[in-house]
């Protein structure tokens, strides 16, 4: 099913997303990979706050390349989203609700998401040229000094994803391929 | 003797990188093509056209296909006959990647040392091959390879006992593994054979053939076949959500091997499998 969403996404938002559905979110979400989670990670293990309100935003799994001139970004692709499961249970546990990326999760990330009523999604992965384009702006928020790796507060419009895991446990990875297998 | 002053190299490098970086090569354009009609999947064949679009607007925007703009896999072929002159080969590529990366806006994804983990901001070093050919010219081939695929890359150290069987399967439980983390549909390089590098060096270099072209060898080229066929039953699909068109080639490359072994190297990439070669 096509839906079309507004960025952040609530709790009750969230759980009308289910695997399969096809979605374009609008709004604002935030960019962090692993370096960042790693910090984002080492900042809660000290007891201090995250750099960002993490409730109901959205993180999208990417490092984009350096934007050339009257661009607000370059090529803007998710990564693999299963080398942030080590910290992703946490911030999900904190009232993340949607990741984008690409790849399977661990098991805990899924019972976090099922836990939390939260969502993950994917966007196509190589496809960094023909994402780029729904993003209008790009802004560091954190860890500037990480270049590629930074948070980046994005507002997106039609950004395209498809759902893959969400809060009833459907997994779409598992499903469809299930329904093309021939062995 | 063929004197050339390694400036050559730099520029060289430095262009094929830009290049590499946003145009694909026509073998692969073709095959994603066809792919979009032999696609089952609704979802697949959307994201099959989607590449397509990609493509085009890296193409005519200049932004690189893929955010991952890899890291610089370098293969030299040089010519006996020729002396380099002007400074260190080593240098010249480096200096062509730091060129490349910069000035072509593409991203840094080097980290200087494995556990520490700073950039190097100039996406150097690179990876370099040489190999020392007959002959006065120099070979070089740019394979940026990005890492969402390199990390699902595997090597089977074999027994003789497994034969092409346990060949078969080492190669299906790679792309099984892989699944959606490697951005399918995919190209699969394998080598079969040498010793523990040997084998994921050829598998490496496999990847830089004409996409879709097939190995001299019989039973090499009867087995790419065969293993294009089984991968494409697998079901993963486009972006791993489901479909038939989960590889589009599968290269494989055999060496000589000791009495005692069978390894097997497997180097996935992605579905944006850059390589641009030049002679010079």
């Amino acid at each position: 099913m096509e839906k079309y969403i507004q960025a952040p996404i609530t709790k009750d938002i969230a759980v009308t997303l289910h695997a399969g559905d096809y979605v374009y979110i609008t709004g604002i979400i935030y960019t962090a990979r692993d370096a960042a989670h790693k910090r984002m990670d080492e900042a809660l293990e000290k007891g201090e706050m995250l750099p960002i309100d993490i409730e109901n935003q959205v993180i999208y799994y990417m490092g984009p390349s350096p934007a050339r001139e009257g661009r607000p970004i370059g090529s803007a692709g998710p990564t693999t989203a299963s080398r942030m499961d080590k910290y992703t249970p946490r911030l999900l546990d904190l009232g993340l609700t949607a990741m984008i990326g690409k790849g399977k999760r661990s098991k805990e990330v899924l019972e976090a998401v099922k836990r939390n009523n939260s969502v993950y999604m994917a966007a196509v992965g190589g496809a960094g040229a023909l994402l780029s384009k729904c993003i209008k702006v790009s802004k560091t928020v954190a860890y500037d000094d990480l270049g590629p790796e930074a948070i980046r507060r994005l507002e997106v419009e039609n950004f395209p994803v498809i759902v893959v895991a969400d809060c009833k446990g459907n997994n779409l990875y598992e499903t469809a391929v299930k329904e093309y297998q021939k062995v | 003797m063929r004197h050339i002053n390694v400036n050559k190299i730099t520029e060289n490098i430095k262009e094929m990188c830009i290049e590499a970086n946003h145009y694909l090569s026509s073998d692969m354009d073709c095959l994603i093509r066809d792919a979009v009609d032999s696609e089952e999947s609704v979802l697949g064949k959307k994201i099959l056209n989607q590449l397509q679009e990609n493509l085009r607007i890296a193409e005519q925007d200049m932004i690189p296909i893929c955010q991952d703009t890899g890291m610089a896999v370098v293969f030299m072929d040089i010519g006996q006959e020729v002396h380099f002159e002007g400074g260190s080969v080593e240098d010249a590529v480096n200096e062509g990647v730091r060129k490349g990366y910069i000035e072509g806006f593409l991203r840094k994804s080097v980290v200087d040392d494995p556990i520490m983990r700073k950039n190097t901001n100039d996406n150097t070093p690179a990876v370099i091959h040489y190999n020392i050919v007959k002959g006065s010219k120099v070979k070089i081939k740019v394979a940026p390879k990005g890492f969402g695929s390199e990390n699902m890359s595997r090597v089977f150290m074999l027994k003789p006992a497994d034969g092409i069987d346990g060949v078969k399967d080492a190669i299906l439980t790679a792309v099984k593994d892989a699944g959606p983390n490697a951005c399918p549909p995919m190209v699969i390089g394998v080598g079969i054979g040498g010793t523990f590098e040997k084998c994921a060096f050829m598998a490496k270099e496999a990847l830089t053939r004409k996409t879709g072209s097939h190995s001299e060898i019989k039973w090499v080229k009867e087995l790419e076949e065969e293993m294009l066929e089984a991968i494409n039953k697998l079901g993963i699909g486009p972006g791993g959500l489901g479909g038939t068109t989960t590889a589009l080639a599968v290269h494989i490359n055999t060496y000589p091997t000791h009495i005692a072994g069978l390894p097997v190297g497997i180097n996935i990439c992605c579905h944006v499998n850059r390589h641009v070669t030049r002679e010079i």
